[in-house]
Formats: structure tokens, sequence, C-alpha cells
């Protein structure tokens, strides 16, 4: 098994509206063990096969459920995920979109005290290319590989596992960890359980501008790391002050500047790409050296 | 890195940490901001500090001179007349004056009622009782996105230099991070007051006043709560002499009083239209406009054009699984910007279709055909029948994104 999620692992979804139930659908059919889903109220029935639960805990103790997938609304999103955590799942994974950066907070908070590992929100989720997929990535630009592979960044990501697939470079496993101020996995250790995964020869980190986490992870890898990693950073050319898109991505006076993160991995020895047309080189490169 | 500061080693306040390593943070800047908060202005805030029982000076709002003189009669004494515009600064613009009589309050806000402050238009003043000042703390609220905690911070050394403080001086700043599932407790407060030197004094007034400010904080959803300067009068009393408050609008579904005292300036006024259509847009300097799904990939895009030696116009993210629809109006927004020479649509699609966003921009061409050029790149889900249906339209359809984003330079410098 690779990193968080593989075979064994066994997914609950949480929500199962229109696009819960879609994604339910198509995580089945890439051979993830979806094993039921959480409608508070329609316990008892089953939507496209799956047997819902009025609780997580309920799932959870029925299915010998270990992991989830949250598709709440923002306004539940918080609930939703306390409740994962409440459940102790191993993994959580929240695709939700818009959560109050004060309610992930609280999240951060519980989090922190737990032996979960929640990844987003406002993500495109996790895979370990063969094995399993949580998330909302389609699943064709995915090839099973050598290639650890982290990103702030949901469309980027496909893109650039699209190009390492075309280049023969398929993936260990993907963590989309999202492009929010507050999320449950950052990068410094999302790479950090990919320096630590057997299956990773190398390590792609996709940042963007905005906050440390990059500066963060670029130490954590001059210091730690095992094995060589590539980097790119989205926002090169972005002014100061202007929000691209993600809440978290804005230079803040002179915080979050591209500048500081492409220094900050080249200090640790680890190449920067201009281009995501670059990556597919640079990591055959370190797979060389 | 993460080498703990002076102010840091110095900080009694020490709660959990995750195990992210951090870095130092810093003071937002004024005029800066995280995520894209809604500003109150002054006499809001203030409101909402009151509220929650802050001593703030008595103060009237006026929208006219007549109306300014009348405060300051009301009040009496001295008064200090206060544009209220969302951005930083004003003192600095001559939009803060201090008036002996009521005469020279009408005077004074006659004046500051026809200035214009960085772009913006000054419509209303704040006349309020001057304060009897002895000296000036800083206090403030802010997301630590490294400890994923708020910060409390809070100085001596207070008044609009301190970002100058930060920069320089860090160990002034005394900061602690509480824990959001608690609040800020009584002897975090305390151990802050004490960090900072507060004199004896005031730091129960002090204390007390942060404990309320972090309800304010927690309560409003806010991003960035900050008194500053806050006062400490000849009297020994405490008073907000400034109040600043961001909101976070990811949470303004539950935030309904507030929600109506967004003010839109107008260099916003496209960017919230986009927002109600369903994407995101902001605007840059450049003269290629930029089209694309995922914050990630658009932010990609820009700098694919910055290497092929251009300048993007805007930043333009439809979102996933965009309709027929949301293209057609993100491509109409692009195109009324008069600077945009070419437009660059780089698509790769997951929940977004490829043959959605051809149907779009079909439907753009054919009612009105625009005058500059189009370039277009679509990968991913069903982009085969997208270009299938962009077959004889008029623009240019490339395979990567390197290679769109160069030929939409081109044509944009040939334009």
């Amino acid at each position: 098994m690779s990193v968080l999620l593989g075979r064994d692992t066994r997914v609950l979804v949480q929500g199962m509206g229109r696009e819960g139930t879609f994604h339910a659908t198509r995580m089945r059919d890439y051979g993830t063990k979806v094993v039921g889903g959480v409608v508070p109220g329609a316990g008892g029935t089953t939507r496209e096969g799956f047997p819902i639960f009025d609780t997580v805990s309920r799932a959870e103790s029925e299915t010998g459920a270990n992991a989830s997938i949250i598709f709440v609304p923002a306004s539940g999103a918080m609930d939703a995920m306390l409740e994962a955590l409440d459940a102790e799942l191993g993994l959580i994974i929240a695709i939700t979109e818009g959560t109050p950066v004060q309610d992930m907070l609280k999240v951060a908070s519980v989090l922190d005290r737990s032996a979960s590992t929640l990844i987003g929100p406002n993500c495109p989720g996790a895979i370990t290319p063969g094995e399993c997929k949580i998330g909302i990535m389609p699943a064709e630009n995915f090839k099973p590989g050598p290639v650890g592979f982290v990103s702030r960044s949901g469309t980027l990501t496909y893109e650039i596992a699209d190009l390492l697939s075309r280049a023969g470079l398929g993936q260990s496993t993907c963590l989309g960890i999202g492009g929010d101020p507050v999320i449950g996995l950052p990068t410094p250790n999302a790479v950090r359980l990919l320096n630590e995964d057997s299956a990773t020869e190398v390590i792609v980190i996709v940042g963007e501008i905005g906050g440390s986490a990059e500066e963060s992870a670029a130490e954590y890898m001059r210091a730690n790391g095992k094995k060589p990693a590539v980097a790119f950073i989205a926002g090169r050319s972005a002014p100061a002050g202007k929000r691209m898109g993600h809440a978290g991505a804005i230079v803040s006076g002179n915080q979050g500047t591209a500048e500081s993160k492409v220094k900050a991995f080249e200090a640790a020895g680890i190449p920067v790409a201009n281009a995501p047309s670059e990556i597919p080189r640079l990591v055959r490169e370190a797979l060389r050296s | 890195m993460h080498s703990s500061t002076a102010a840091s080693a110095r900080a009694r306040v020490v709660f959990p940490l995750p195990v992210v390593p951090t870095t130092e943070t810093r003071l937002t800047k004024r005029d800066d901001i995280l995520g894209t908060p809604v500003k109150l202005h002054e006499y809001q805030a203030k409101q909402l500090l009151a509220r929650a029982g802050i001593p703030i000076p008595d103060g009237r709002l006026a929208t006219t001179h007549e109306e300014a003189e009348a405060a300051a009669r009301a009040l009496g004494g001295t008064v200090v007349v206060k544009a209220q515009v969302h951005v930083g600064g004003r003192g600095k613009a001559g939009g803060i004056k201090v008036a002996k009589t009521p005469a020279e309050a009408r005077e004074h806000a006659s004046t500051i009622l026809h200035m214009q402050i960085k772009g913006l238009r000054v419509r209303k003043v704040l006349v309020e009782r001057g304060a009897q000042i002895a000296s000036e703390l800083y206090l403030g609220i802010t997301l630590d996105r490294d400890r994923r905690r708020p910060v409390v911070m809070l100085s001596t050394v207070g008044g609009i230099d301190i970002e100058t403080v930060a920069e320089e001086t860090p160990e002034r700043i005394a900061r602690g991070w509480p824990d959001p599932l608690v609040g800020l407790l009584p002897y975090q407060a305390r151990a802050l007051c004490f960090d900072a030197d507060v004199p004896a004094a005031q730091r129960n007034a002090v204390a007390d006043i942060a404990s309320r400010l972090y309800g304010v904080y927690a309560r409003t959803d806010a991003m960035l709560v900050e008194i500053n300067p806050l006062f400490v009068q000849t009297d020994g009393s405490v008073l907000a002499g400034d109040a600043k408050l961001e909101m976070d609008d990811n949470a303004l579904f539950r935030q309904t009083e507030l929600r109506d005292w967004k003010e839109i300036s107008p260099d916003e006024e496209v960017e919230e239209r986009a927002r109600a259509l369903g994407f995101s847009y902001v605007q840059l300097d450049g003269d290629v406009g930029i089209i694309g799904n995922g914050a990630g990939l658009v932010m990609a895009t820009l700098d694919a054009v910055r290497n092929a030696g251009g300048n993007a116009a805007n930043f333009l993210d439809v979102g996933g699984g965009a309709k027929e629809s949301v293209v057609r109006s993100a491509l109409e927004i692009v195109l009324a910007n008069p600077k945009v020479k070419s437009v660059l649509i780089n698509i790769f699609g997951g929940i977004t279709r490829g043959d959605e966003v051809a149907k779009g921009i079909l439907s753009v061409i054919t009612t009105h055909p625009p005058s500059i050029p189009l370039v277009i790149r679509l990968s991913g889900t069903e982009a085969e029948a997208g270009r299938k249906l962009l077959e004889g339209a008029k623009l240019v359809s490339k395979a990567t994104m390197d290679e769109a984003a160069l030929e939409a330079v081109t044509l944009a410098v040939s334009a």
C-alpha cells in the first residue's frame, strides 16, 4: 500500500447529493471500495447500490470504513469534518469549496489532537493510481509509477499528472491538498509522507503564491530529504495584493511571493520548473541522479 | 525558517503547535488582505466594538458639512473629523483633521467630503470627541496560517508605524495563539499584557478589551480585527482610537447583518459582477485576455504568457463544471476590456467538459464576432468533441499550454 490510500481503504461518502452520488459511482468504477454513504434521515435506503446511513459512526461500525470523502455544502462542512474525526476515520478528504476560515481553525484544533489525516477542503482529493481514488479527478490522467505528487491546485494537478503519464512517469500517490489558507494537510506534511513512502522515488511539489508552506517544505527536504524532488510554483507573474482565485493564493506585503519560494527550493537543491511542461524532464533527471 | 525570534522566545503565551515548521507572522499591511475580506468603515467597526463593551470615543456620522458642524456642537470641545473610506493611509492623505470649534469642524468636513483618497471619493465623515492622549497601544487579531491559529498581538508601541515596528523590532509585539475552540482565556489576555509591558494601571482594562475584541473576531467571522491606536488617556482610561475589521467572504452566508455593510468600490465592480455570474475574475495590466478552469491552471497560464514575453490582461477562472452560459459570459467580460488584443482560452477538462466550453465560445463568435484573435487549447474531458464543434470557426487551436500562450502573445504584439 502506498501513502494514505490503497487497496485496503474502505470509503464512506458524506453528502450523497447529485455530486456526491456521481463521484461515488465514478470512484467505484475505478476500483475504490466505496462502502456506503451518509445522509442524515435517509439511513436504511440505498442510492446507486450504496447503502445509506444516518451517521458516520453507524456507517463506520457497520461497514468497517476507514476513510471518508465529504461533499457536504460549505455551511455544513465543519460539522461533517468533525463528525468524521469523532468517528476516528484514518483519512478524511473534504472536497467542499468555500468553508469559512474560522470553521477550519476549529477543525484544525481538533485535528491536531487526533490521529486522523485530513486532506482539503477545496481540493480534488487523492489517488494511488491503479489502486484507489478518493476524489473528483479524471482518473485517466493518472498512471501507476514512482512519482509522489503533492499539489495545492486542482486542474493544474490533472494537467501535470497527464504530462507525467504521457512521458512514461507514473505516480505512486497524488495528493491534491487544496487552495484554502487553512487546510488539513499542508504542503510540508504531505511532502513528509511522500519522503517516508517506499513506493515514492521522486517527489513533485506543486505550490502557489501565498503563505509559506512551500518554504517550510523546502526546509524540511533540505534537512531530511531521502529522495530527489522537483518543484513548480504557479502565480510567478501575479502582482501583490490580488487574490488569484484561491483564497490562499495572495501575496501579502512581502509574504508568499514566488521569489521567496523559488529561492527556498533552490537552497534545498530542488530544481524549480519554469512551466509545467518542464516537469517531466526535471523528474527524469532527478531519477537518474 | 523556523528560527524562534526574540518575540516568540520571550512570549510566555505558548500553546500546542501543529507539526508544521513555522515562520514569524507579520502584521498584515493595512492595505493588504488575506482572502477577499469585506472591509468595514471605522464607524461600523466601532459600532461592533461598542456593542461588545469596548470603550470608544463619543461620535456622530455626517454626510454634509452642516451635519458635521451640528455634530461638533453636540459633542462640545475639540473634535476630530475623520474620512470614512476603505483605504489605508487616510491620515497622511489629509483625511483626518482636528477642529477646536464647530465652525472649524464644518470647514474641515467640507474639505474632506470633497476629497478623493487613492481614487475613492469620501462620502462620509466621522466626527468624534478628541481624546486626551497619554500613550498609544496596538491590539490586533488575525490569522496565523502557519500555526493554523488566530494570533492576538499587543504592543505598547502603537500608532501608524506599527508595520515598521513589526519589521524592525518584532520583539516589541507580544503574541498569543488562542485555541479557537475555547477562545482567548483570561490568563492568556493577562500574559499578553505582561509580555507587552502594559503599565500596571492599565493592565486589567487592556486585558478586558483584548478578551472582548476576541469575542468580536469570533462572532463576526473576521479575518482581521484591529484597534490601532488604542489610546491610554491622561486620566488613565483606555479608549479605541481607531478600529478596523475585515470579514471572511466565505462566512457571509451566516453574517447577515454585516453582509449588508459590504460596499463595492468602482475597481471591484467587474470582479463582483463576475462573482455573481459564477466565476472568479481579477483585472490585471496586460493585453492578453485569459480564460481557464481552476485557479492553479489559470495562474500557470498567466505565467506561460509571461514566459512567452507577454502580459496577461486578467485572471479568469470559470471554475469546475462550467456550462456553456458561464463560458459565454466569461468571454464577453474579457472582450469588454478595451486593452485586450488577443484572448487565450486554456481548458483542461475534468468536471469541465470541452464540448460545453466550445458551445459557449461558438455562441459569442456567431452572435457578435470579436474583432481580436482567439487562441484555444482544449484538453481532457470531451476535448475531441469540443474541437470538432469549433472546426471552421475563426480561432486558432493549439495542442499545449506553452504553444497556445506563445501564439496569443504573438497575435497581441502584431495587433
